[in-house]
């Protein structure tokens, strides 16, 4: 019984994340593109697939993966999801610089691309934070405020972004995911109480000053 | 002695005079008395200029048509139509990219300041349906305009320019 519950959430999982792309993939408008603008439009998707399972995997929601191990492929995954960033915007660039550079450079007429940009600047910040974590001894309090306030930058930066392109993604099937990725985001904060460590700081040390 | 008291109601009244002169002086944009009263020249759209082609060809036509490029032509100022203005068009069409070649071509302006050229259809790329124009002859300044389409379905765009003397 539990194994078919884990199958149920597993199989749903995948459907929920391949659904949008399978609908992208018979997009009319994919005839009149070059592959390396199709490939970054599909690798622009997968990273958003990936926001859906980063925080199930944070959470240790899914099946067979409790938080520790979860944790251990929540990292993996986050690998993945910077070099869907970086192969989305390079095969921008490819396609065409100028628009690009603009976005880059927030001078772009599009407003999507300010969102996409801000959550490409949380994702590698948030990255860069889990590498350097163990290096430079950051406390598990600025870690645990850090990682997820940008993990919500991320989240709520992409979900704009993709919901205000209009693109090869199905407008129904983008919004249904991009609200589940919103729903297990605020899930995952919820359950983590990350904002409590900044006043738990306080309070943690007027209760340790009046310690023995 | 009857000294002047600065009282709040004064400060009130003055405060919304300057405010008031602020936003005359802030509004009304050039301020050059040929334009003062007239129209105001359009002004370059961000991004207008991406994959421009100096120099593209006078076409009848870019490609195999079927999508109308439209507008007009105008002198900032007065608004008379002018005629005989060069103005290019690209977009990313159903026949090639935005920057290729052959995706460009240019037009004339009609005696009545008006231009139309066909046009592949276009297609929505990086996230918007739309097409790319300008001026950029002598006479007057360079414009750029990137009009988005209110619908990936339609098969015409407009845009207009009004030009200011260089």
């Amino acid at each position: 019984m539990a194994s078919f519950r884990a199958w149920l959430i597993w199989a749903g999982l995948g459907l929920a994340i391949a659904l949008p792309v399978a609908i992208a993939a018979t997009s009319p408008l994919l005839a009149w593109r070059d592959p390396v603008y199709i490939a970054s439009g599909f690798a622009g998707m997968l990273a958003l697939g990936l926001l859906l399972v980063q925080p199930l995997l944070a959470g240790g929601y899914l099946p067979g993966l409790p938080v520790g191990p979860g944790r251990l492929v929540h990292r993996w995954a986050g690998l993945v999801l910077v070099a869907m960033v970086v192969s989305h915007v390079l095969g921008l660039w490819l396609t065409s610089a100028p628009d690009v550079i603009d976005a880059l450079l927030f001078d772009s007429p599009t407003p999507f691309s300010v969102w996409g940009v801000v959550a490409m600047w949380a994702t590698f910040a948030a990255a860069l934070l889990a590498t350097l974590r163990g290096r430079l001894h950051i406390p598990p309090r600025v870690w645990r405020v850090g990682h997820t306030g940008l993990a919500v930058v991320i989240v709520v930066g992409s979900v704009v972004h993709a919901l205000l392109v209009e693109g090869s993604m199905g407008v129904v099937s983008k919004a249904v995911f991009c609200l589940l990725v919103l729903v297990a985001t605020a899930k995952l904060v919820a359950d983590l109480r990350a904002w409590t460590l900044l006043a738990r700081r306080r309070s943690a040390a007027a209760s340790q000053s009046g310690q023995p | 002695m009857t000294g002047y008291l600065s009282t709040r109601r004064d400060v009130l009244a003055l405060g919304s005079a300057a405010a008031g002169a602020a936003l005359v002086a802030g509004t009304s944009g050039l301020v050059t008395p040929a334009f003062a009263q007239g129209l105001a020249p359009t002004p370059t759209m961000r991004g207008g200029a991406n994959n421009y082609l100096p120099g593209a060809p006078i076409v009848s036509r870019i490609g195999g048509g079927g999508f109308w490029m439209t507008g007009t032509v105008r002198r900032a100022g007065d608004g008379a139509p002018l005629p005989g203005i060069r103005i290019q068009v690209w977009a990313h069409t159903t026949e090639g990219r935005e920057d290729d070649r052959h995706s460009h071509g240019a037009t004339l302006t009609g005696p009545d300041g008006v231009f139309r050229l066909e046009m592949p259809q276009i297609v929505p790329i990086f996230g918007q349906p739309h097409g790319h124009l300008a001026y950029g002859g002598q006479g007057f300044r360079t414009v750029f305009l990137r009009p988005v389409m209110p619908s990936a379905r339609d098969t015409s765009l407009s845009a207009h320019f009004v030009l200011q003397p260089a």
